[in-house]
């Protein structure tokens, strides 16, 4: 079966899934305008290769490589939306359908590259969050770094909030993660643009505090990974 | 009201809050950040009593009070503490949904002036919610500590409304607050709309324009806001009217998130902080201020080996304090008791000397058993939560409380729960998700709260030694672990980290301790002595009736052949279901001495002492575990917890009769 189909149908079930995880057969096969019969069938050849957990009558749920998979192909389409919209100014309504095609045959390097280029996009034009890309937060500054900023001219020095020395300023570039906490943290003060000081980190991968406003905040080490600062100089 | 799913605390805000009773002139609603000084403020304006703390999070449950001025009844509600209108806690919602849909006829803001920015942040929410309001400018003792100065009158004149100085702790400002209520609520004044950046207003004036037949309490131009952030439940809600609106309202977020490269909703959050670093800059001077006793005390506090030494030092040194404190009040006010009437029970003759002896029984123990142990324990959390040292803990055990599924923030209720685990299982509301409040809730039931260390220290300390006691501590920390981290596997549901304000310390006022000490003992003693009393009169009267061995002999396939327990013990460990103090205080009924040592073996003694720690929450924790996570949670926690301790009393039972 071709590599486009498999990652079309990781997709749907992506995206049809419900909170248990499972998706229904008959609904992928609606969304994908294919008969239940042969949605059936590809689901019993994608068990095999161990990307689906396939039980007649039930459905189809994910395995921890295909929800891999299905998340790298959803980051490489919707940062190709942002692309063809900010960079290319295609009309909105054909972002879809392009980005669609073209998410199959592109490399991870180009999708890294148009990720460095976009200035990592939280989100794609549709809303939908963008997921941060599996290299891990570390090498999302390296990314910026090595490759250098592109056109855009000044060359900022964006790193993780938990990068910065105790003591050291920055200024809020973007916030990645959940929807909610991503509210929760421009609530508390934490809003793209304002000036932060790292006060305190503690061993082990614990959490940091932070001073924003003339406030003290405690956040935990895997949600301050996803806070972004231009870093500026010790106080 | 929007019915969501799981809003059960909601029915409570519409039903009784508005007008509820005739004679109730005004509502008043007091709203703001958490840890502000809400609470002080309610304190000061209803008399009541409540809890006051330096933690964020602290009022979970709603409290209400009266005040009576110049012949007028104002109803005061004091809400939780919140930093927003959004859908990330209950709280938010609740809290919303009372200000937009019960209309309280005035709405205190009441802010921490030394953190104007944050907290003008919710005030410019308040007025979106079209609220009556009226600021109250609390702690500007700390604010003007903090080299902080700000123009009152420019502030009211900004923002439209009422603004008064006050610091709530000590009632200052606190009647020039009640007459502004009462002003408002005569003279209503309409502040000015306050106004987006050029991108963001545009869009929400378009989509006013759109909701101009939608009639669902909530202002519309509120309403245009939260769909424009991708509010969860307004977009659902206004989705089952007209979904149009709902896809116009998806174009304009998109746009803006064109515009900004951000999610719409942190795009107006933003703007919001925007206005309000305006209002503040226009407003206050600052000097330069460094707070140099919380930066000096967590150098310590948060320090990689120190932090640690001192939670253990804090921690141990609250539970050996209320040890040692307790015991000794104990012992007086046993001798006291020993010489007025013979601590022996009466289980024959008239039934009215039975009862009667009974319910004396009773009295005493609650005087001897609760009282010495829970007053220096409260005394003692109250100074810590007072001073901000519990949002450290929290801080250096939230790496540890990842495994658990759980963050930081959960130690606080867990801590809560050694004094009593009811107060704790709500204080469980602090966890964001509804898993993370499960699984807090049972670790907390696991805590031996002050009736199981009566337990504990009457059986082991007292007849098998200290460091057996100490032992079924550090036993019961490991239990909790493990039981936690099962739990976080089991129990599906999402966990998120930690996100939490650090107050800044200050000095434990006395009257404050003092109060809160007091507020919490009378809430126990409330519970504790009708359950004594009626109990122990209720068990000799089962005595004299001679109903007692039937009971224990069907439990004795579990007491006897199982624990290695005397077969009275059945009886006992039933009544330990209304209060775990129970089963001590009906051992020394039944055995006719207070010399356990004389009765039991050592390892009878160890194995009874570890049952009851974690046999069962206490009826009064059931109820509260029911009434947070409904009957079949609560149940389940139960049926668990019994099957569990009487798995491990067996077997310890089996390992102690090797080595004793």
């Amino acid at each position: 079966m071709p590599k486009e189909h498999v990652e079309e149908y990781l997709e749907a079930v992506f995206d049809i899934a419900g909170k248990d995880g499972t998706a229904k057969t008959s609904k992928v096969a609606k969304k994908l305008q294919n008969t239940p019969a042969s949605v059936t069938e590809v689901f019993q050849s994608m068990a095999r290769n161990g990307l689906v957990q396939y039980e007649p009558y039930k459905g189809v749920s994910l395995t921890a490589k295909g929800a891999e998979a299905a998340i790298k192909i959803k980051r490489k389409h919707r940062l190709l939306e942002v692309f063809l919209a900010k960079v290319l100014q295609l009309a909105p309504e054909k972002v879809h359908d392009e980005a669609c095609r073209m998410e199959h045959c592109v490399s991870d390097e180009v999708s890294d590259a148009i990720c460095r280029l976009l200035n990592a996009p939280a989100r794609c034009p549709g809303g939908e969050l963008i997921y941060p890309c599996e290299k891990g937060i570390e090498s999302c500054m390296e990314c910026q770094r090595t490759a250098g900023r592109s056109s855009s001219g000044a060359k900022r020095d964006i790193v993780p909030i938990t990068d910065l020395k105790p003591c050291q300023k920055g200024t809020i570039a973007f916030l990645r993660g959940s929807q909610k906490v991503i509210q929760r943290l421009s609530d508390l003060g934490l809003t793209p643009g304002t000036e932060v000081t790292l006060r305190r980190k503690t061993p082990m991968a614990g959490p940091i505090e932070v001073c924003v406003r003339r406030t003290s905040l405690a956040v935990g080490h895997e949600i301050a990974d996803n806070i972004f600062v231009e870093a500026l100089g010790a106080c | 009201m929007i019915g969501f799913p799981g809003t059960r605390s909601t029915s409570s805000f519409s039903s009784s809050s508005k007008r509820g009773c005739k004679d109730v002139d005004l509502v008043v609603a007091l709203a703001g950040n958490a840890n502000v000084g809400k609470s002080a403020v309610f304190n000061q304006l209803t008399g009541v009593d409540q809890i006051v703390g330096n933690w964020p999070g602290k009022t979970v449950e709603r409290a209400e009070g009266t005040l009576q001025y110049h012949g007028r009844t104002i109803r005061v509600i004091d809400l939780p503490g919140i930093y927003s209108f959004s859908t990330y806690s209950m709280e938010e919602l609740v809290s919303r949904d009372f200000i937009a849909l019960e209309r309280p006829d005035i709405v205190v803001n009441v802010v921490d002036a030394s953190a104007l920015e944050r907290n003008l942040f919710f005030t410019v929410q308040l007025l979106e919610l079209e609220a009556n309001l009226i600021v109250a400018l609390n702690q500007i003792d700390l604010m003007e500590k903090k080299g902080i100065s700000i123009d009152y009158k420019k502030l009211e004149e900004i923002l439209g409304v009422p603004v008064v100085p006050t610091v709530a702790t000590k009632g200052k400002g606190i009647s020039e607050l009640t007459e502004g209520i009462v002003g408002l609520a005569d003279h209503r004044r309409v502040p000015p709309a306050i106004r987006y950046g050029r991108e963001v207003e545009d869009r929400i004036e378009s989509l006013v324009s759109l909701l101009d037949k939608i009639e669902i309490g909530y202002p519309r131009r509120w309403l245009a806001i939260k769909l424009l952030e991708r509010d969860e439940a307004i977009t659902k809600h206004i989705a089952a009217t007209d979904p149009r609106i709902v896809r116009a309202a998806e174009d304009l977020a998109k746009e803006i998130e064109r515009i900004h490269g951000e999610p719409s909703g942190v795009v107006i959050s933003a703007e919001r902080y925007k206005i309000a670093d305006e209002i503040a800059r226009e407003v206050q001077m600052i000097r330069t201020y460094e707070d140099t006793l919380t930066d000096r005390l967590d150098r310590i506090a948060l320090h990689p080996v120190l932090g640690y030494v001192a939670i253990v030092a804090v921690i141990g040194g609250l539970l050996a304090w209320t040890f040692i404190v307790g015991a000794w009040i104990s012992g007086i006010l046993s001798l006291a008791f020993n010489s007025i009437e013979q601590f022996e029970p009466v289980v024959s003759g008239p039934i009215g000397d039975i009862l009667w002896n009974g319910a004396f029984t009773g009295f005493v123990a609650g005087v001897t058993l609760v009282i010495p142990y829970v007053l220096p324990f409260y005394i003692i959390l109250a100074v810590i939560e007072n001073s901000g040292y519990l949002t450290r803990i929290s801080l250096m055990l939230d790496r540890g409380m990842h495994k658990l599924g759980l963050h930081g923030k959960a130690i606080i209720p867990l801590i809560l729960g050694y004094g009593c685990n009811v107060p704790a299982c709500f204080s469980c509301r602090i966890m964001e998700t509804p898993k993370q409040k499960l699984i807090a809730a049972f670790l907390v039931t696991l805590v031996p709260c002050t009736a199981r260390t009566v337990v504990i220290l009457g059986l082991v300390a007292a007849f098998v030694g200290v460091w057996w006691a100490v032992g079924l501590y550090v036993l019961d920390i490991i239990l909790i672990i493990i039981l936690g981290r099962i739990a976080f596997k089991i129990i599906p549901g999402e966990s998120v980290g930690l996100i939490m304000e650090m107050p800044s310390y200050h000095v434990p006022s006395a009257k404050v301790v003092l109060k809160q000490t007091w507020a919490r003992t009378k809430s126990l003693l409330w519970i504790v002595f009708p359950a004594y009393i009626i109990g122990s009169a209720v068990l000799q009267a089962i005595y004299a009736a001679g109903w007692l061995n039937p009971v224990n002999s069907v439990l004795g396939a579990i007491t006897v052949d199982w624990l290695g327990l005397p077969a009275v013990v059945g009886i006992l460990l039933i009544f330990g279901i209304v209060r775990k103090e129970l089963t001590i205080l009906m051992l020394a009924v039944i055995f006719q001495t207070t010399d356990f040592a004389e009765v039991m073996s050592p390892v009878q003694l160890i194995v009874l002492a570890l049952v009851t720690m974690i046999y069962i929450p206490c009826l009064a924790t059931i109820l509260s575990l029911a009434k947070e996570f409904g009957w079949r949670k609560a149940s389940a926690i139960t049926v668990f917890e019994v099957a569990f301790s009487i798995f491990l009393g067996g077997i310890a039972f089996r390992l102690l009769s090797l080595i004793m």
